[in-house]
């Protein structure tokens, strides 16, 4: 079980950083994603693993139990990195239609892009 | 326990969406919702202060849940200062917003901005490592927003990298958190102070890589070197009032690190003793580097005013690398100055661009009110640069005494004063460029003239405010810093946070 989880992240991670140095927005936003399944793996396992045991205390004899706390914490997790990936998806799209490229890094400082309005 | 110490996070939120669904066709009822907001938000603020003032900690638990199960909001003296500081800007910045327009170029701004300082006010406040994660993604979601507000090419491209470069610092920031619990077993920042204290050094190697893991993320929030990029492309294209408000957003990552690597990871705890400092140190020194370079070569006026921001972080994080009191005393002063003086440029900047071609820095015709533009880029220009006799000068004086340990003191007088030279020399070429040569090139044609409006009183108020805040530092720079030296004795008052969080009875 060790083994499986901890490949898991360690794949998934290197997997989400190749992609997120690639240069176009799509890749990124992919990248970004495959990181953020990363870190929700990774808080599961920060409760340690305890198979089949359900997440309360239970009050008759001593029945074990898993940490419920990293579960409400990956709860969390996936609700915020699913807003903020809805956004970074619109505001990706948002400056595909203003600048009519994909690509993720700036002009150059001083050649003069058209259309550049930083003086608003 | 008292109700008001939530109300700074309570008031935004409730007011953000009641602006945004509510007054979404009305400007002029948002623009007077959200100025009523900031000044509630100030006196709630002002009334926090005079509470912690006290130099008790003060708890505020929610659900009334007991300290290391529920979450906590911890008011002191610290917090207080900076939700205090948040507020007085906030003002600043929503006055400029409304005077100059920037307000009505796009839509939702007011709501935003209410999101954002209750993502602030909460950072601030909270006493849960992981209700600081959260906090910061509300203040990241509302800063997204507001960067691209009015929209434009380069500022979406600007924008696009912002949320990316935040999203990567979130998914850190989790996995960070992540090692942390597995190692100690709580996210309540006073019981990780207890429980990081029992750890003994030679199996505290989880601790001390979540503890890096935690700075890099804060150090990405304060533009600490290497992970500064982001900072001049984002300021440089934000709506200049936005880049303004941003200036908070910096120190939200130098207060992070303040708390958590003083309070868990601080001096005296076996597991991670020094090493934030460590790394902290020569990271700050090359910042300072970066931004004065980035001042001397920045040929427009707003990547200049961006560098000058990292430049200051540089000079604030490494007093805060010495996580001594007195070095963090004159920390905390130098928050507060470049927290205005960043604003006051940027501020300025704003009302001289809009009524110029663009920003890049060549000599052309003076438009109008080109003394009046020319003094106050000068007062918030010798601000941020450190010339007396505005707070600058006495912030950076403060951090240099500070900092007479023989092992660091040669680096960071020698790093401190060059930069702020090469700071002075770039602020200088920038303002000859814009005022005086422009004023020798002659006096336009009265056709093109014509089209300049003026700026207004209501104008020109935020930014005599913002250069007013940096005089009265100066002049109280005595009482100031007596109350932040009472500040941080309660900061380095591990025992005492963790008696007020977890009450009396745990071990500190």
């Amino acid at each position: 079980m060790e083994v499986i989880v901890a490949s898991a992240v360690g794949v998934l991670t290197s997997g989400g950083v190749y992609l997120m140095l690639r240069l176009r927005t799509f890749p990124v936003i992919l990248g970004l994603t495959l990181l953020s399944y990363a870190v929700n793996v990774f808080l599961f396992s920060s409760g340690r693993f305890a198979i089949d045991q359900s997440p309360i205390l239970s009050p008759y004899g001593e029945a074990s139990y898993t940490d419920p706390l990293p579960q409400a914490l990956v709860l969390t997790a996936i609700v915020i990195s699913f807003g903020m990936t809805a956004v970074l998806v619109m505001v990706g799209l948002g400056a595909y239609l203003e600048a009519d490229d994909d690509r993720i890094d700036l002009d150059r400082p001083g050649a003069d892009a058209p259309g550049k309005d930083t003086a608003q | 326990m008292n109700h008001w110490i939530i109300a700074p996070v309570v008031l935004p939120a409730l007011l953000a969406p009641l602006i945004a669904f509510v007054m979404r066709h009305d400007i002029s009822l948002a623009r007077a919702a959200s100025v009523a907001g900031s000044l509630a938000l100030a006196a709630i603020a002002v009334g926090l202060t005079i509470l912690a003032a006290g130099g008790e900690t003060h708890l505020y638990r929610l659900g009334d849940w007991p300290a290391p199960f529920g979450i906590v909001l911890v008011l002191d003296r610290l917090s207080a200062l900076m939700v205090l500081l948040t507020a007085i800007l906030a003002l600043i910045v929503v006055t400029h917003a409304i005077a100059t327009g920037w307000d009505a170029r796009g839509r939702h701004f007011h709501a935003l901005f209410q999101f954002q300082l209750m993502g602030i006010c909460g950072a601030f406040l909270t006493g849960d490592i992981f209700n600081l994660f959260v906090f910061f993604e509300i203040l990241l979601i509302a800063s997204y927003g507001l960067m691209i507000h009015s929209g434009g090419r380069e500022r979406m491209r600007a924008g696009l990298q912002y949320v990316v470069i935040n999203l990567a610092g979130s998914t850190l920031f989790l996995f960070a958190l992540g090692t942390l619990y597995a190692s100690t077993g709580t996210l309540n920042i006073a019981d990780l102070a207890v429980r990081v204290a029992q750890i003994p050094a030679e199996e505290a190697a989880l601790v001390r890589v979540a503890a890096i893991l935690l700075m890099i993320v804060f150090a990405v929030k304060a533009a600490l070197f290497p992970v500064q990029f982001w900072l001049p492309a984002t300021y440089s294209n934000a709506p200049a009032p936005v880049a303004a408000l941003f200036a908070i957003m910096t120190k939200v990552g130098a207060y992070a690190i303040l708390r958590i690597h003083t309070v868990a990871f601080g001096p005296g705890v076996a597991g991670t003793e020094g090493l934030p400092g460590t790394w902290l140190f020569p990271a700050a020194l090359v910042t300072i580097a970066v931004g004065a370079f980035g001042v001397l070569g920045a040929r427009r006026l707003m990547p200049l005013i961006a560098f000058s921001a990292v430049g200051s972080m540089g000079t604030l994080l490494v007093a805060v690398a010495a996580f001594s009191p007195e070095a963090t005393a004159a920390a905390l002063y130098y928050i507060v100055h470049s927290t205005f003086a960043a604003a006051a440029l940027f501020l300025v900047a704003d009302l001289v661009l809009t009524r110029r071609g663009g920003d890049a820095l060549v000599s052309v015709p003076a438009t109008v009110q080109n003394g009046l533009f020319a003094a106050l880029f000068f007062a918030a220009a010798i601000a941020m640069a450190g010339m007396p006799p505005l707070s600058g000068f006495l912030g950076k004086l403060l951090i240099l005494d500070a900092l007479r340990d023989p092992g660091e003191m040669a680096w960071a007088w020698s790093v401190i004063l060059i930069g702020s030279l090469l700071t002075i020399v770039g602020f200088a070429r920038a303002g000859s460029t814009l005022f005086w040569k422009s004023t020798a090139a002659g006096v336009p044609a009265s056709s093109e003239k014509a089209d300049v409006a003026p700026a207004g009183p209501a104008e020109i108020a935020p930014v005599m405010a913002t250069v007013a805040v940096l005089a009265a530092l100066a002049v109280f720079a005595g009482p100031v810093s007596l109350y932040l030296e009472g500040t941080t004795t309660q900061l380095f008052d591990r025992a005492g946070y963790i008696s007020s969080v977890l009450g009396p009875d745990a071990e500190g």
